[in-house]
């Protein structure tokens, strides 16, 4: 073996970097003690944002590291400042929650950097040895903070449900990827996509080699039918756990999922393209009929998370760079609305105690009018009403869908949505059209104050510019079909 | 020509109100007299910019006038262009909203007393979103202002409606929006087989046949609910009794007519040789709404609800009109849907006079009006007239013309719609004598009062509009004539060469 030399390096840098800052940070913690979370938490904030300018600096051309088990290019930066700035929002809205729940200690921060390495290796990962490691590192750091109130009985069964399942699901990946290279000879993307580009029908092996990664995939963006964790962990995780379980994971892991079938597999299309359309019908009416009955707000945005991942994946079975486009710019908007969303759900506080229940947010326009404002815009935005940003995120997606003869797809995808407003009307109901219950406690932190606006005016205001996300969009799907 | 961006102007200004009002703090009593000032200021003055639209419309050309372009999304070949413009048809549709949200700012002046700055908002936001939709000549700005009304509407139903209001919103908002984004899909196809959302592009485009079927029934789709046409229809009954007035004249006077407004501006002449092939559907499902009806209309107890069914059935008139495709015909429609605006807007706001007073709709608990309130008698007299089409009425002329279009293609459409106007009449005059004449033979009824000097002065322009258009109708016709025969040329051609290749 030739001895590495810095060039080779050079596309791993931010996740090098991300990964020292995180045992830094831990040495901070160990040595300062509990009290110095507050300060942990800022600096991880401060690191994220750093690693972000580090891989944008990075540029958008094309590079491989590590004999070629480790890629970066325009996709890769996409997704990873998506995975980047979702993480950076979720340590925020963490502070205050986890103080006023007594669980604050510096590991939170610390585990979700280490999650962070792991979703960013994930999206560049080349190599199905590289995918696994960068899946593992990302889950191990999930279960832990998925049980991170662990004084909860609620909280350590998610964390160990989360565990069992995402276990289950590794396996599954794990024996898919030796289905693989058994029979492609080889775990580099490039080399298996020279083995299925080749003369000759496709080996059965691959397929279901195909399969049962897909399968390990679909368990971790939550498409049906491998959803069944996702409502008990989103309602028993803390709440800010809940926020970034619904936002950093899925981006990684649905990036993992396009680059995994387009780059190795694109000439299997006809192959996966199937799974993919099941997957994403299933997901799409799951999704908008099981969250018509939800009275808790967490397992309705557990369900509607569901079915956004079915939106998304119309993108990824049209398998055309114009899907890949739509499936960039539906998670970037869609990263938007959760943040938001789960802002506000970190708001519903009365008494000190948390609310989650949607009723408790009975006459919200009458007690405050901004914080419901901002929770109709985003519910609007996920029933892809316009001019919320929501409706560009499907337009995107149905876009490609017909593009690529999918009507059928394009249809349900239209029906579900429609039968989806159902429910993000639902809250608006409530919070409009109701009686109010009782204020929630004021004031409203200075960082949640923050995310909401933000959010609330990327949302609102998304059609006034929508180029600059659409453009790298479409650069970054561009990225992912260059040979 | 002007040079300024009137059309933006007219579409945008009632945002800007909506800022002002949104800013306004402080005492409560204060901030929704605020928002009622700012707010009639606003549609005022929106108003107003509306009528130089007119003054300065070119009636002799077909072409779209006031045209705005500007680049919107431009990447990755999916072009979107803001691309405004307005022809003789979409001018009065313009007009219609402008007038008719003054009339519903002052109509809500008293009776709306709960949130008043969120109403008015919500109005406003609402006049953006209308006006915005009948200049748009992109369909996906199209699309966005169509979708963008649901939502201050279920806004308005919801919190100011009466008591089972959730129920009545929540199907007019999924009941529209599952029709529309079926046309979503269309309208995505129609961009994949021109290579752009813009409309005038679109309207040239010869679409193949079999494609034009599937594209002809997704806009059918979202514009059939919006219309409403029967079967579809069952939300607005619901809508209208639960709205508040003023949000039931918005919905009767300008949401009904953005269905037939799609029919006339895209499915016709998009859409030729399909809507000559589904002509006989249109006329079958008119027709059954037009009797229909009428008859569900004579069996109400409710008022509103009456006048609801009342709207079926003029739309009903206005769909067959407008797929008869003679120019007789479809400037009737276009004269109908106007008069419709202005009369059912009128009755509503009719009702809205008695609910404000007595609190229900119930046709029973009224009776012998005419003794305690001579001039609102006058009124509701005048309007019902219209509605059923008296000469010297607006309502006569749309559905003179268009019974005359529609002869010339199907006497048997003709001879069933006629029955209707027959159904109208008695249904109208049958409320009018239970609600009007007759003694007084309630006890609450003795003291009610007759219209107030704000209440006159929105009926007023109302009754005016409605007789000129019944009296002189070329002022109105005159520059919906031109753009109406180009489309009636437009489409026979396409359904002549259709016909000349089977051939």
């Amino acid at each position: 073996m030739p001895v590495a030399t810095a060039p080779d390096f050079l596309p791993a840098l931010p996740e090098i970097a991300l990964a020292i800052a995180a045992m830094v940070l831990l040495l901070i913690g160990v040595f300062r003690g509990e009290t110095s979370t507050r300060l942990v938490s800022w600096l991880a904030v401060l690191v994220l944002i750093g690693i972000l300018v580090l891989a944008a600096r990075l540029g958008i051309d094309r590079r491989i590291g590590f004999y070629g088990m480790f890629v970066t290019d325009a996709f890769a930066l996409f997704m990873k400042a998506l995975v980047l700035i979702g993480s950076a929002v979720s340590i925020m809205m963490a502070m205050r929650f986890n103080e006023d729940q007594g669980i604050a200690r510096f590991e939170f921060p610390v585990l979700i950097l280490l999650a962070t390495t792991g979703m960013m290796v994930m999206v560049s990962a080349n190599d199905l040895i590289t995918l696994y490691l960068g899946l593992e590192l990302q889950s191990l750091a999930l279960y832990v903070v998925a049980s991170f109130d662990r004084d909860s009985v609620r909280s350590s069964e998610a964390g160990l449900k989360y565990f069992v399942l995402g276990a289950l699901s590794s396996g599954m990946l794990l024996y898919g990827a030796s289905m693989i290279y058994g029979f492609a000879g080889t775990t580099s993307f490039a080399a298996i996509a020279q083995v299925v580009g080749g003369a000759g029908p496709p080996s059965p092996g691959l397929i279901i080699g195909i399969v049962f990664v897909t399968v390990g995939i679909a368990f971790k963006v939550s498409a049906v039918p491998f959803h069944m964790w996702v409502p008990d962990v989103y309602e028993g995780a803390p709440t800010p756990v809940t926020a970034f379980f619904a936002v950093a994971p899925k981006m990684a892991a649905i990036a993992l999922f396009m680059r995994f079938l387009i780059e190795p597999f694109g000439a299997m299309l006809a192959q996966w393209q199937q799974i993919i359309v099941f997957l994403s019908v299933a997901s799409m009416v799951l999704g908008s009929v099981a969250a018509i009955a939800q009275t808790s707000i967490k397992r309705l945005m557990a369900y509607s998370s569901i079915g956004h991942i079915g939106y998304a994946l119309i993108g990824l079975a049209a398998a055309t760079p114009a899907g890949i486009r739509g499936v960039l710019v539906y998670m970037a908007i869609y990263l938007f609305m959760n943040v938001g969303t789960f802002a506000v759900i970190l708001c519903m506080r009365q008494k000190g105690k948390m609310l989650e229940g949607i009723n408790d947010l009975a006459g919200l326009s009458r007690t405050q009018p901004g914080l419901a404002l901002a929770l109709a815009i985003f519910m609007f935005a996920m029933a892809g009403v316009p001019p919320a940003a929501g409706f560009f995120s499907k337009l995107y997606i149905f876009l490609a869908a017909i593009d690529a003869h999918l009507n059928g797809l394009a249809i349900s995808g239209v029906v579900t949505s429609a039968i989806g407003a159902f429910y993000y009307l639902r809250v608006v109901k409530v919070m409009y059209f109701d009686e109010p219950a009782g204020a929630f406690d004021r004031p409203i932190t200075v960082e949640l104050k923050a995310v909401l606006l933000v959010t609330a005016v990327v949302t609102m205001f998304f059609f006034l510019l929508p180029d600059p996300v659409v453009g790298s969009a479409e650069a970054a799907a561009a990225s992912l079909f260059v040979k | 020509m002007s040079h300024w961006p009137l059309l933006s102007l007219v579409t945008f200004l009632p945002l800007v109100g909506a800022g002002f009002i949104m800013t306004s703090r402080g005492d409560a009593e204060i901030v929704a007299r605020n928002a009622r000032n700012i707010a009639l200021s606003t549609s005022v003055i929106v108003f107003l910019l509306s009528i130089v639209l007119w003054v300065d419309f070119d009636p002799s050309t077909a072409a779209f006038q006031f045209v705005e372009k500007a680049r919107w999304i431009k990447i990755g070949g999916f072009e979107i262009n803001y691309h405004m413009g307005i022809d003789g048809i979409s001018l009065f549709f313009v007009l219609l909203s402008t007038l008719l949200t003054v009339l519903c700012v002052v109509a809500s002046w008293v009776s709306i007393h709960t949130q008043v700055k969120e109403y008015m908002i919500s109005f406003l936001i609402l006049e953006t979103l209308m006006v915005g939709l009948f200049c748009a000549l992109d369909l996906i700005v199209f699309y966005v202002f169509f979708e963008g009304v649901l939502i201050p509407m279920f806004l308005i139903i919801g919190i100011w409606g009466h008591s089972n209001r959730v129920y009545a919103a929540f199907k007019f908002f999924l009941y529209t929006f599952l029709g529309s984004v079926l046309m979503l899909l269309a309208i995505i196809a129609v961009y994949l087989q021109t290579g752009s959302t813009d409309v005038e592009l679109a309207l040239n485009h010869a679409f193949p046949f079999a494609l034009q079927k599937w594209l002809f029934l997704a806009f059918m789709a979202s514009f059939a609910v919006k219309v409403p046409m029967w079967p579809v229809h069952t939300w607005l009954p619901d809508a209208h009794v639960e709205a508040p007035t003023a949000g039931s004249v918005i919905l009767a006077g300008v949401l009904l007519k953005m269905g037939g407004y799609g029919f006339l501006r895209f499915s016709l002449p998009m859409f030729p040789l399909a809507s000559h092939y589904f002509t006989p559907l249109i006329f079958t499902l008119s027709a059954v709404a037009v009797i229909y009806t009428s008859l569900v209309a004579l069996a109400q107890t409710n008022m509103k609800k009456l006048i609801a069914y009342s709207s079926v059935a003029h739309m009903g008139f206005v769909t067959m009109g407008l797929f008869a495709v003679t120019s007789e015909a479809v400037q009737g429609a276009m004269i109908q849907m106007l008069s419709h605006g202005l009369v059912s807007g009128a009755l509503f706001l009719c009702l809205g006079v008695l609910y404000d007073r007595m609190h229900t709709y119930d046709i029973v608990r009224y009776g012998g009006l005419v003794e305690r309130m001579p001039a609102y008698a006058f009124v509701f007299m005048a309007f019902t007239l219209a509605s059923i089409g008296l000469p010297g009425t607006s309502g006569f002329v749309g559905e003179f013309l268009i019974l005359l279009g529609t002869f010339r293609v199907s006497t048997l459409e003709c001879f069933l719609a006629a029955t209707a106007m027959f159904l109208g009449a008695a249904y109208m005059l049958y409320l009018y004598r239970r609600v009007v004449f007759g003694t007084i033979t309630r006890d609450d009824l003795r003291n009610i009062l007759d219209l107030s000097p704000r209440e006159k002065a929105v009926f007023v322009p109302l009754l005016v509009l409605v007789v000129w258009m019944g009296i002189y109708p070329s002022s109105f016709l005159g520059p919906i004539r031109a753009s109406v025969d180009h489309l009636v040329q437009q489409v026979g051609a396409a359904q002549a060469g259709q016909r000349a290749s089977a051939e």
